[in-house]
């Protein structure tokens, strides 16, 4: 079948579509040079993202093996994960500075 | 490796040999656009300020007017002033002349009669530079000379996957050929600074780039604006790019994975050669402006959904992984990148076959 969705790294949740899906299709990936398939539950436009599995409110959505944000509600398996559903965590910069 | 270019007296051949028609204030931007439009050679830039300024605006400015007069990519000056800015155009010139050995004339709109004089002379003067740049011969220089400039707009989710991997795989050969490249955008950092600030070449460096956010969110935060709130913009979101940490874990990608051995100020001048980055507006136009001003000769420039940005001192090559893109805006894109997308191509590929476009 052919590949009309990107994994980006092994520990990401939502797969990014690279082609028109329309509900019913199924989406085909890699994950570690193997295909993988899921079935769209709704249309989901051009570039944008489907959930891999269930995500729950306020779930971390993670794409690149980094958090992207958090859910507004809860987005099930097959979905569109988009700006309408997810939200950006504010940063906690105190953590990330280093010993100089 | 090695480029044919023009050999300056000071500092980083150039990859054009323009004769720059700079205005000192809005009141000389167009007598500015009307020379440069009568005299082959010539570019000009518009100045939309200049007067009734506050002081660390009319200091940026003045930054961004002697870097690009120095840019590498030009070959001598003239200056339109008015009379009555707030930096005189005989001090921009004094300026400019202390900080390069390029010819450098100027015209004030008020001391020579009106617009019409003015601009009859100044066509004159960069007529006659024009011919002396005609003169010079490129020769060949080693690409230790090119300081690339390295942009994104318009993205979408392609350029995360796509033309922002490329880009960086092309960043990472040309410094390690001994060029350097400056990334900027630094609002665009925001959610991925973690990731790039593991590229630091020192720890001073990685608290560099976390403090550079920190300072951002909390200087919007005193006006009561959310960093959040314009970024992502309507199109990134319809391309699929649903948070800003989405959006900047795409774009810092585009500046490679070599140590990053300077962090520097907007429009700021580099003191070190590698990978760099610039402290800038996360606007293409502003930031693309911010690096010429830093003394880029060249810019990469990636698009998702299509950018028509140019740069009147330095060429502007543009890159989309959006194949409907490139068939869309073929005459304002150089470089389809899409085939990463379709799984035909490795972006290492792509970055490699860049080089050569470079």
């Amino acid at each position: 079948m052919k590949i009309n969705g990107l994994l980006m790294d092994d520990q990401d949740n939502v797969v990014t579509c690279v082609a028109e899906i329309r509900k019913g299709d199924q989406v085909v990936y890699l994950k570690d040079g193997k295909e993988e398939t899921l079935e769209a539950k709704e249309d989901i436009p051009f570039c944008h993202k489907i959930a891999l599995v269930d995500l729950p409110q306020d779930g971390e959505v993670v794409k690149y093996g980094e958090l992207l944000g958090k859910t507004r509600e809860t987005i099930e398996k097959g979905h569109w994960v988009s700006d309408r559903n997810i939200f950006s965590v504010p940063r906690d910069y105190e953590l990330e500075f280093v010993k100089e | 490796m090695e480029f044919w270019g023009y050999k300056r007296k000071e500092g980083r051949a150039g990859l054009r040999n323009h004769v720059l028609i700079l205005p000192t204030c809005a009141c000389g931007s167009e007598s500015a656009r009307i020379v440069a439009s009568q005299v082959r050679g010539a570019v000009n830039i518009v100045f939309n300020t200049g007067c009734s300024d506050v002081a660390a605006n009319t200091a940026m400015s003045q930054k961004v007017l002697t870097g690009f007069a120095c840019n590498p990519n030009v070959y001598g000056v003239v200056i339109i002033g008015l009379g009555c800015e707030t930096v005189p155009h005989l001090e921009l010139k004094a300026k400019i002349q202390k900080m390069t050995s390029k010819p450098v004339v100027s015209f004030g709109i008020q001391d020579e009669g009106g617009t019409l004089k003015t601009i009859e002379k100044a066509v004159r003067a960069a007529r006659e530079m024009a011919a002396e740049a005609a003169l010079q011969q490129k020769e060949l220089c080693d690409i230790s000379n090119l300081l690339l400039g390295i942009e994104c707009g318009g993205s979408d989710a392609t350029s995360g996957i796509a033309s922002n991997p490329a880009v960086g795989e092309l960043s990472d050969l040309l410094v390690d050929l001994g060029a350097s490249t400056i990334m900027s955008e630094s609002i665009e950092w925001i959610g991925a600074e973690h990731v790039l600030a593991k590229r630091a070449a020192t720890p001073h460096i990685h608290n560099q780039i976390i403090q550079i956010c920190k300072d951002y969110e909390a200087h919007l935060l005193a006006a009561g604006q959310d960093c959040r709130a314009g970024q992502p913009t309507p199109g990134n979101k319809a391309g699929g790019l649903s948070t800003l940490d989405e959006k900047s874990l795409g774009c810092i990608r585009k500046g490679g994975t070599r140590p990053i051995v300077e962090v520097l100020e907007q429009a700021e001048r580099p003191s070190c050669q590698g990978a760099i980055v610039m402290d800038t507006a996360g606007y293409d136009i502003s930031s693309v402006t911010s690096m010429v001003a830093g003394g880029c000769n060249a810019v990469i420039f990636t698009t998702g959904r299509g950018t028509p940005t140019g740069n009147a001192i330095v060429p502007v090559i543009k890159v989309t992984g959006n194949e409907r893109t490139y068939q869309k805006m073929e005459d304002n894109i150089d470089v389809d990148v899409s085939a990463i997308v379709r799984g035909e191509k490795t972006f290492k590929e792509c970055g490699k076959d860049m080089l050569q476009v470079i």
